[in-house]
Order: C-alpha cells, then sequence, then structure tokens
C-alpha cells in the first residue's frame, strides 16, 4: 500500500507535556504502523474549542480556524486536514463550511487573515477530517484488521464516543443515537466489545468540568456506572477531553459519591498501537493515571 | 443597564427578536422555532436550566430582554450538539446559545460571577496571549479565580490529580516559564484585533 499523507492539526492537548500528549505517542505508533503520514501544519493555533465563545464571539473564533486553514492549504496544499481532537475538529470544519457557505463572512475572515499576512482563497473548500475517518473510509476495517499481531483477546471494552467525535458531523452511515464503529474497530482488533452500552454518546459535561465541576461529574459518574456495570476492563474513547473527563476524577467522583471507581480509559489509538506489535511506552501506556494493566501485560507479550 | 445596552433598545425600537437577529450569532433562526420542546429535553445539565433552548426562543419573541440576557441557562450549555441533530426546523441551537451568551457578556449583563462565564474568558485570554493553550497557567487561573487564599484551598484539593498529571507528563511545570505557542504571534494578535474591530464596528451600525 502506498504511504497516505495528510495534512495535520495535533491541537494544543497533544503536544508535548499537555494533557492529551500519550494520544499524540499512540497516534505515532498508530501512522507508523499503517503507514499513514501526517504532516503537521507549520505554526497552527489553537482553535478555541467550544469554550471561547463567552469572550471570543463569532468573528474571532473563526479567524483562529482560517488561520489554520490558510496555512494548511499554503504549506500542504491538496491535502485533506486531518486533526485528532474531536474539538479541534469541530471547530476546523464547522468554520471551513460557514466560510465557504457565506461570501461575506469569507471577506471578513480574509480582512482578518490578512492583518496576519495570511489569505484563504480556496480553489476548492478543503476537506477537514477526522483521525477516525481516514481509517474508516480511506483504510477500512480489513485493512486494519490485518495489521493485528497482538490480538486483544479476552479484553472487554467499553465504546464511549462522547458528543463532539458524534454531532453535529459524526462518521458517515452511523447513526447520531448508537454509532457502532468504535465496537467494531475493538472487534476488529480481538477484543470483547459491549454493543448494548448504554452510555456511548453520553456528555461527559466538555469544557464545564472546569467550571461546574459537580454536575458534570455527576454526568460522568453514569458514564462509568454504566462501563462497570457491563463488566468493561476499560473503557476506549476517540476524544482527549472525554478521555481526561472520565479518568482523572474518578478519585473526587469516589469521594463525593461514596463509589470506588478505578476503570482505565484510553484511547483507540492505544488499542491499535498494542494490537500493532507497539510496547507499552509506545502506545502512550505510561501516560494513563489509571493503568491499563491488561493492556500493559498484553504489550509485553 | 450599561449606556451600550440601552443605545442598542433604543435603536431597535424595543424590538428584542429584531435585536436578537440583527446582533447575535445565527440570531435569524429563531423565528424558525416551533415550540416542540425537543431540544429542551436533550440538554444534558437540563436540570439546571432555569430557562432551556426552547423557552429562551419563546421568551425572545415575548420581548422579554432583561430576563433572557441575565439569565445564567445559556451558560448551561455544554455544546454537546445533541439539540442540533434533532431539531426539526434544523436550528443552530447550540451557535444561538453561545452567541446569546456571548451577547450578554459583551453588554455586561450576564451575571458577574456566573463561573462558565469566567472560564470562557480566561481560556480565551489564555490561548491568545501565545496562541496555544498553556494547560498549567489556565489551570492555575481558575484555583485562583476568587483569589489567594481560596485558591491555596482550591490547589491543594486538586494536588493529587496535579501530581498525577505530572507524574504521567500530562502536565509541564515549566510552561509557567512561557511554554508552548506560535511563533508568529504579532502577526495572530493583529489578526485577532482586526476581526474585533469587524464586530464591533457591526454593533454599531444603523438599524435596517
Ligand atoms: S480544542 Fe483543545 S486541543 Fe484543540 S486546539 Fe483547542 S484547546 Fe487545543
Ligand atoms: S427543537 Fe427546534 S423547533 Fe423544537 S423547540 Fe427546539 S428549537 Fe424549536
Ligand atoms: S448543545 Fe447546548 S443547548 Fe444543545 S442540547 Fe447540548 S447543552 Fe443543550
Amino acid at each position: 500500500m502506498a504511504k497516505k499523507e495528510y495534512s495535520f492539526y495535533p491541537g494544543c492537548s497533544s503536544q508535548k507535556g499537555a494533557s492529551a500528549s500519550n494520544l499524540q505517542t499512540s497516534v505515532d505508533a498508530m501512522c507508523d504502523a499503517l503507514d499513514i503520514q501526517l504532516n503537521e501544519i507549520p505554526d497552527w493555533n489553537c482553535c478555541s474549542a467550544s469554550i471561547g465563545y463567552g469572550e471570543g464571539g463569532e468573528l474571532p473564533r473563526i479567524a483562529l480556524s482560517a488561520r489554520n486553514l490558510a496555512l494548511s492549504e499554503e504549506h500542504n496544499p491538496g491535502q485533506d486536514l486531518v486533526a485528532t481532537c474531536a474539538a479541534c475538529w469541530l471547530a476546523t470544519r464547522e468554520a471551513a463550511e460557514r466560510l465557504n457557505d457565506d461570501n461575506q463572512l469569507m471577506a471578513e475572515a480574509n480582512q482578518a487573515l490578512a492583518a496576519a499576512g495570511l489569505k484563504l482563497e480556496p480553489p476548492k473548500p478543503q476537506r477537514v477530517r477526522h483521525m477516525v475517518e481516514v481509517l474508516i473510509e480511506d483504510l477500512g476495517f480489513d485493512a486494519l484488521g490485518e495489521k493485528v499481531q497482538r490480538p486483544l483477546e479476552g479484553i472487554k471494552i467499553a465504546s464511549y464516543i462522547g458528543c463532539q467525535t458524534n454531532r453535529p458531523f459524526g462518521i458517515a452511515g452511523e447513526s447520531f443515537e448508537n454509532p457502532v464503529y468504535l465496537d467494531k474497530l475493538v472487534d476488529t482488533l480481538g477484543g470483547d466489545s459491549i454493543p448494548d452500552y448504554e452510555k456511548k454518546v453520553q456528555c461527559c459535561g466538555g469544557a464545564l468540568m472546569f467550571s461546574e465541576p459537580e454536575k458534570s461529574q455527576e454526568l460522568v459518574k453514569g458514564i462509568l456506572e454504566a462501563a462497570h456495570d457491563n463488566g468493561a476492563d476499560m473503557i476506549v474513547t476517540p476524544c482527549p477531553l472525554c478521555q481526561m473527563n472520565t479518568e482523572v476524577y474518578q478519585d473526587q467522583i469516589n469521594e463525593r459519591h461514596g463509589t470506588s471507581f478505578n476503570m482505565p480509559v484510553v484511547y483507540y489509538s492505544q488499542l491499535m498501537s498494542v494490537a500493532y506489535g507497539k510496547n507499552a511506552n509506545q502506545a502512550g501506556l505510561d501516560g494513563q493515571i489509571i493503568k491499563a494493566t491488561k493492556l500493559e501485560e498484553l504489550a509485553k507479550k | 443597564m450599561s449606556d451600550m445596552s440601552s443605545a442598542v433598545v433604543e435603536k431597535y425600537h424595543n424590538d428584542f427578536l429584531k435585536e436578537v437577529e440583527a446582533n447575535v450569532e445565527e440570531g435569524e433562526w429563531v423565528r424558525m422555532c416551533m415550540q416542540c420542546g425537543v431540544c429542551s429535553g436533550s440538554c444534558p445539565l437540563g436540570p439546571h436550566w432555569a430557562h432551556p433552548p426552547q423557552e429562551i426562543f419563546m421568551m425572545i419573541r415575548a420581548g422579554k430582554r432583561e430576563e433572557v440576557l441575565t439569565s445564567d441557562s445559556m451558560w448551561m450549555c455544554t455544546s454537546c450538539y445533541n439539540c442540533i441533530v434533532r431539531c426539526p426546523r434544523g436550528l443552530p441551537i447550540t451557535h444561538i446559545m453561545h452567541g446569546l451568551a456571548h451577547y450578554a457578556h459583551v453588554l455586561d449583563l450576564a451575571p458577574k460571577n456566573q463561573p462558565t462565564r469566567r472560564f470562557s474568558k480566561m481560556f480565551w485570554d489564555n490561548i491568545t496571549k501565545n496562541g496555544r493553550a498553556n494547560e498549567l497557567k489556565l489551570g492555575l487561573s481558575l484555583y485562583f479565580k476568587d483569589g489567594f487564599g481560596p485558591g491555596v484551598k482550591e490547589a491543594l484539593k486538586n494536588k493529587a490529580l496535579g501530581q498525577a498529571m505530572m507524574k504521567t507528563k500530562r502536565m509541564n511545570p515549566m510552561e509557567f516559564f512561557g511554554g508552548h505557542g506560535v511563533k508568529d504571534k504579532s502577526g495572530l494578535h493583529a489578526m485577532l484585533e482586526k476581526a474585533r474591530e469587524i464586530e464591533e464596528a457591526k454593533l454599531k451600525r444603523p438599524a435596517n
């Protein structure tokens, strides 16, 4: 298979020493196994996620994404822009679609971009894609299965997709209420999926975990409880904020609600890296606060 | 009421729906709502919304300006997009909620200490300073938002979490002295300033 190339937008949380640095580590290992080349957009900036709205407003927010789109077009022309962070993907794709639909907005964004010496002049609308789309649409489950060296045998995994990887765009051909691609991926890797997991697309509170921690932790409690009740060994998610919200506050939730959760939460790319023969560090498993023991043991084999 | 706020009320002759259509992101959609209530059943923090989205749309049409803009309901939006994919009329509800909250913030009618209002500002200031998020400083400003005393208490409460994040290399204490950022900071700042200028000019243009 020829190497596939994409223009890559990693997002702030995937940088070294940031909250989802283990996502990036495992994405690198996964892409290496799958012969995917990611060309990082030079000098990309934060997209301001969803929560930037309060202070940022409409045009400044869209300008942030427009700058990334312009840099991507300039340095990685003709390549689809790919993001691994759900919020990054959503903000960038939303901005790209609105800019392409609305000439006035495009003109205003270009006025702002001109102040940074940039210009957005798409010959055709740029495609903004999620890494999961690349895996499913450009490679396909068969190709993903062929690379498996260490099947995830006997590991029961709850697929938690969350909000922004799923809505409003989602993955083509999947339903908003019960998407099945992550279950299919778990099965493809030889693990045991839980197709009836009730909290697949439940909100984790998103950025309100920071401003309304009690209310958001209540939501996370439900997500963990359902995984536990279904006998899951771990949760898998595609989203950095979902990962963080469901993993790192378990102590606080236990304290507040008298529960005793100790549920590992990993990224799909970590499952894939281990299944594809990478070691624990390459799979970013040293970044887990709650150790994914079963995965670590498998990675030693 | 702020001067800016009374000026817009006058400009739109007390017609709040017109004001929303002109000044709020995606506000021109409000009229399309058929009051089915699907959105209101979709918010994850539903019980905490004094006025769920459907009700907000009704209140806008009823001209309840003060009640809408001073409400903390819109600030309960988690940006989950449940409503958008379910609304039979295709309203971009998430963006209207964000737009209303932002508008209330700009006019300074939003509740002063609303935690999400404060966090959103902190977040925006943090990411635009260097062009990329500085998670360490964001965490610190969050803990210390109410001053030094409560800040130390808040930070201690979260000490175990911070240590775990550092141990797993998912937080870097060195970020305190700079951290990640874009190279072209002056370009980025000039761009944002221009964008803000364009938005402000729109707020000031005459009503049509
Ligand atoms: S959404 Fe999060 S990770 Fe993505 S650019 Fe914005 S702050 Fe950074
Ligand atoms: S779902 Fe749509 S039409 Fe129904 S009340 Fe909400 S905004 Fe109005
Ligand atoms: S995006 Fe906001 S308004 Fe829409 S359902 Fe979610 S919380 Fe409610």
